[in-house]
C-alpha cells in the first residue's frame, strides 16, 4: 500500500520545504519515497502543490512520482484559497487538514506556518516524531530549528490524529517497518 | 553497492555522479528544469561554470572533451536548439573525454515556451540517447553516457523530464572504491604535476569537406555498433508477473550493484528478468484472472515505456508486461521485436511526440501509439490508465488555481505599468518579466524564444505604418541580453528602421526566473565569486546605438513613462539599461558584494608594504 499525501498553498509559503522534510522523515523510517512538484514559472506566487508518496520498500516501492488525481489519502492545505482549488486531488473520503486548525496568533513566527502544518499531519501518519526533528533540523538553518521545533509541536496538539477511516484502511501498520 | 540511501531529485543524482565518475568541467546555461544540475555540482566541489548560453557552453565542452577530460553539459530542451549548431557537427568528431550533454525537457511546459520533443534531435544528430527513469537511473546512466562516450569517441545525450529532473527518489550512489578520482582522468604525472595534454589529430576533429566526408561514415558506423551493444548489453528492465516475483522496483540487469558495469565488462544479454514459456503462461493465467475480476485490460498486453512514462504505466497496469529500455538511441530493435513476438497487443507509452512508435513501425514491428490528445502534456497514472483501457471520453479540466504573477516590490513592476499606459507594442522576452503579458499589465504582445524580442520589434518597426512602428518597444532581461540579444542589438544598428527602434534591457542583476542564478553581466561567477562584468552600456556604445541611457529603476523622481514617451518620438536607435535588483536576489547580491568586498581588503592587506 502507498500513502499519497498532497501539500497545496501558494508560491513563497513553503509548500516545497513542507514536502522535503515530510519525504526525510519518511525515507528515515524506512520507507520508499518519491516526492514531486514543478518547479519554475508556475511558482510565482501561483498555486503550488507537491506530492509526496510512500510505501514499503520491498512489499509496496513507490513507482509513478506522481499522485493521481483524486487518489491523495491526505491532502494538507496551508491557504485557504487553496482548499477548493486542491480538492479534486483528495480522495473521496480522505483526510483534508485545512489552514483553519492553526490561527495566525498561535505562532511566533508566521514562516513557519508549514512545520506546524507538518506537525498536525505527523498525527495521522506512522512516522515516528524523532524523524520528523530530524528532517526539519535538516531542511532548516540552524538558527531556525527552535522557532520551528515549537511549530511544530504545536502543531502535534492540534492534529487530527489517526480518527480518518481512509488511513486506516490506507496503511496497514502492519506491513510498514518499524521505525 | 553502498548502504546509503539518499533521496535525491535526477538534477541533484547527476550531479553527484558527475563528480564520483570524475567529471573535469560542467557548463550549461540556466534552465528550468536543468538549473540545478550545475548548481549542485559546484556545491559538491565540482568544477561548475555558466556559460552566456547553451551553444558556448556546449563548444566549451567539446573543446574539453577534445583534451580528454570527462564533461558536463547542461541545458533545457529549448537551449538544445540553440547548442544544435554545435552538436550536429561534435557527432562527427572524435571525442577523446566523455562527453554528456543533458537536455532537460519539459513536456506540459511546467516553465516553457512550447514542449519539444529531444528524442528527435539524437536521431537528427547522430547522437547516443539515455533516458532515465528515475533518480537512481539518472545516477547511473550519467556514468554509462561517460563511459559509452569514451567508448566510440562520441557525444552523448542524457535525456531528463521534468519528473525526473524534480522528482526526488531514492538513489544508491557506486560505494567510494568504484568511484573515479580527478587524478584517475589525467594522464599520469610528468614532473610531479598532472595535467591533461593535446592528442592531435587532425581528420577527426577539423571538419572540413575532405574529413567531414569520411567522419559522417565512420559515425554510422559507431551508432551500428552502438546499436549492437544495445542489443546484447544495453540497460533494460522487463517487467512481468515473474519480473515482479523476482524484481522489486528495480531490477537489476547487472547484478547487485547499483551502476552499470564498465563496458566490456558484463555478460551478453544479461537481462535480469527473461521471461519465456513460463511467462506465456502466467500471461494466460493472469489474463483468465483479470476477466474474472471484470478489469478492462485486454489479456496478453504487452507495453514498452521510456523514461518517467515507465513507472506510470507500470502503476497504471501492474499486470501488463512491459519492456523498458536505457539507450533509446540506437534502438535495440531486435530486443523489442522478441518482446512484440510474446505479446498479442503491443501499446507504446511515451510522454510527448510518436517518436518511439514510429520507429516501431516503421521497422516493422506493429505497435499500437496513443491518441492525439495524449501528445500535450505530460502523462501520470491516470492519463496512462485511460491510453491503456482504450477510453477516448474527454478529459476533466484541471481545476484553475491561482495563475502566477510578478512579485511585490518586483522591479518590472513599474516598466510594464509604463508600456500599459503608453500603449506600446510590446517584444517580449523569456523570462520572469514574460509575466507582464498577465493583467493587471496586460503589457506584452509576443514572446517566441530567447532574444526574439529584439529582431520581432525591428521586424514590425519595417512593416507597420509609422504611427504604429513608433509605438514598438522590445523588453529583454539581462541575463538574456547576453544569451541571444547581442547579436539582435547588432541587427538594430546595421538595419535601423526609418522611426529608429527602442531596446529596454530589464537589469535586474540575476537570472530571476529560473532561481537567480549568475551570468556574464552581473560580475560574479556561478558560485557568486566575482569576475568580470560585461557593461551593458558600454556595449551598446561600441556598436553605435544612438541612444544609450542608464535608468535607476528605484529612482522615482524620473518617471520613465516620460523617457519612453519622448524617445519613441525620436527616430534614433536607443538602448535603455533599466537598472533595479530583483527583490528577492537583492539580499543575496549584498550578501555576495559584502563577500567579495572583505576579499579585496584581505588581499590588500596582505600585500607586502611598499
Amino acid at each position: 500500500m502507498i500513502t499519497n499525501i498532497v501539500i497545496a498553498g501558494l508560491g513563497g509559503q513553503g509548500v516545497v520545504k513542507a514536502s522535503d522534510i515530510l519525504a526525510d522523515a519518511a525515507l528515515a523510517a524506512g520507507f520508499d519515497v518519491k516526492k514531486s512538484e514543478l518547479h519554475g514559472m508556475s511558482q510565482r506566487g501561483g498555486s503550488v502543490t507537491s506530492d509526496v508518496r510512500y510505501g514499503h520498500p520491498e512489499h509496496s516501492p513507490v513507482l509513478s512520482p506522481m499522485v493521481p488525481p483524486g487518489e491523495a489519502h491526505v491532502l494538507l492545505v496551508l491557504e485557504p484559497t487553496q482548499v477548493e482549488v486542491a480538492r479534486p486531488l483528495l480522495h473521496p473520503g480522505g483526510l483534508l487538514i485545512g489552514p483553519e486548525l492553526i490561527e495566525p496568533g498561535a505562532l511566533k513566527n508566521k514562516k513557519s506556518f508549514n512545520v506546524a502544518m507538518l506537525g498536525a499531519l505527523s498525527t495521522a501518519l506512522e512516522i515516528g516524531e524523532l524523524y520528523w526533528q530530524q528532517a526539519i533540523q535538516a531542511n532548516l538553518a540552524e538558527k531556525l530549528h527552535a522557532l520551528n521545533a515549537q511549530a511544530f509541536a504545536l502543531g502535534r496538539t492540534r492534529g487530527p490524529s489517526r480518527q480518518a477511516d481512509v488511513l486506516d484502511n490506507a496503511i496497514p501498520s502492519e506491513r510498514h517497518p518499524e521505525p | 553497492m553502498t548502504e546509503e540511501r539518499l533521496l535525491l531529485s535526477g538534477d541533484d543524482a547527476v550531479a553527484l555522479a558527475a563528480l564520483h565518475a570524475g567529471v573535469r568541467l560542467g557548463t550549461g546555461y540556466p534552465g528550468t528544469p536543468s538549473t540545478e544540475i550545475l548548481e549542485t555540482f559546484d556545491r559538491l566541489g565540482g568544477h561548475a561554470q555558466w556559460a552566456p548560453n547553451e551553444k558556448v557552453a556546449l563548444e566549451v565542452g567539446i573543446g574539453s572533451a577534445f583534451a580528454g577530460a570527462r564533461t558536463l553539459v547542461t541545458m533545457k530542451h529549448v537551449g538544445l536548439n540553440v547548442a544544435a549548431d554545435a552538436l550536429f557537427t561534435a557527432t562527427y568528431t572524435d571525442v577523446d573525454g566523455g562527453l554528456v550533454i543533458i537536455s532537460a525537457d519539459d513536456p506540459g511546459m511546467a516553465s516553457s515556451q512550447n514542449e519539444q520533443d529531444n528524442r528527435h534531435f539524437a536521431r537528427a544528430a547522430g547522437a547516443p540517447m539515455l533516458e532515465p527513469i528515475d533518480s537512481q537511473q539518472a545516477y547511473d546512466y550519467t556514468w554509462l553516457a561517460l563511459e559509452i562516450g569514451e567508448r566510440w569517441k562520441i557525444p552523448v545525450i542524457l535525456r531528463l523530464t521534468t519528473r525526473v529532473c524534480h522528482a526526488k527518489t531514492v538513489v544508491r550512489p557506486r560505494g567510494v572504491e568504484q568511484r573515479r578520482s580527478l587524478e584517475d582522468t589525467e594522464t599520469p604525472p610528468e614532473n610531479g604535476k598532472t595535467e591533461h595534454r593535446f592528442r592531435r589529430d587532425i581528420p577527426a576533429r577539423v571538419m572540413i569537406p575532405a574529413f567531414a566526408k569520411p567522419a559522417h561514415h565512420r559515425l554510422r558506423q559507431k551508432l551500428a555498433e552502438i546499436a549492437a551493444w544495445n542489443e546484447a548489453e544495453g540497460p533494460m528492465q522487463e517487467y512481468g508477473s515473474e519480473a515482479r516475483d523476482q524484481g522489486g522496483d528495480h531490477p537489476r540487469e547487472q547484478g547487485d550493484r547499483p551502476g552499470p558495469v564498465p563496458i566490456g565488462h558484463q555478460a551478453a544479454g544479461a537481462i535480469g528478468n527473461q521471461t519465456g514459456l513460463d511467462a506465456g503462461k502466467q500471461a494466460e493465467a493472469q489474463a483468465r484472472k483479470q476477466a474474472t475480476a471484470g478489469v478492462l485490460e485486454p489479456p496478453k498486453l504487452g507495453i514498452i515505456a521510456t523514461g518517467v512514462a515507465a513507472m506510470h504505466a507500470r502503476e497504471a497496469a501492474p499486470d501488463a508486461r512491459q519492456l523498458t529500455f536505457g539507450l533509446t538511441y540506437p534502438l535495440p530493435l531486435k530486443r523489442i521485436r522478441t518482446f512484440a513476438a510474446q505479446v498479442e497487443r503491443l501499446l507504446v507509452i511515451e510522454e510527448g511526440d510518436p517518436v518511439l512508435v514510429d520507429d516501431l513501425n516503421a521497422a516493422g514491428i506493429k505497435a499500437e501509439g496513443k491518441p492525439m490528445r495524449y501528445r500535450f502534456g505530460e502523462l501520470n497514472v491516470e492519463r496512462v490508465r485511460s491510453i491503456i483501457a482504450g477510453d477516448d471520453s474527454p478529459e476533466p479540466e484541471p481545476t484553475k488555481g491561482k495563475p502566477p504573477e510578478l512579485c511585490q516590490g518586483c522591479s518590472h513592476r513599474t516598466v510594464f505599468e509604463a508600456l500599459r499606459d503608453l500603449n506600446c507594442i510590446v517584444a517580449g522576452d523569456i523570462g520572469c518579466y514574460t509575466l507582464g503579458v498577465l493583467p493587471p499589465f496586460s503589457a506584452m504582445d509576443t514572446c517566441v524564444c530567447m532574444g526574439a524580442s529584439i529582431g520581432v520589434g525591428l521586424g514590425m518597426r519595417h512593416v507597420l505604418p509609422e504611427a504604429e512602428a513608433r509605438r514598438v518597444v522590445s523588453v529583454i532581461g539581462d541575463s538574456t541580453f547576453v544569451h541571444s540579444g547581442l547579436t539582435g542589438l547588432a541587427e538594430m544598428v546595421y538595419n535601423p528602421p526609418p522611426t529608429g527602434h527602442l531596446v529596454l534591457i530589464l537589469d535586474n542583476g540575476t537570472t530571476a526566473m529560473t532561481g537567480q542564478q549568475e551570468h556574464p553581466g552581473t560580475g560574479r561567477s556561478l558560485d557568486h565569486s566575482p569576475t568580470h562584468q560585461l557593461d551593458f552600456a558600454g556595449i551598446g556604445q561600441a556598436m553605435g546605438v544612438q541612444s544609450v541611457v542608464l535608468v535607476d529603476g528605484s529612482d522615482k523622481s524620473v518617471s520613465l513613462e516620460e523617457r519612453i514617451a519622448t524617445q519613441l518620438a525620436s527616430n534614433e536607435t536607443a538602448l535603455f539599461i533599466v537598472r533595479q535588483p530583483c527583490v528577492l536576489a537583492a539580499p543575496k547580491i549584498r550578501l555576495y558584494e559584502k563577500a567579495a568586498a572583505g576579499e579585496r581588503e584581505r588581499q590588500c592587506a596582505a600585500l607586502p608594504e611598499i
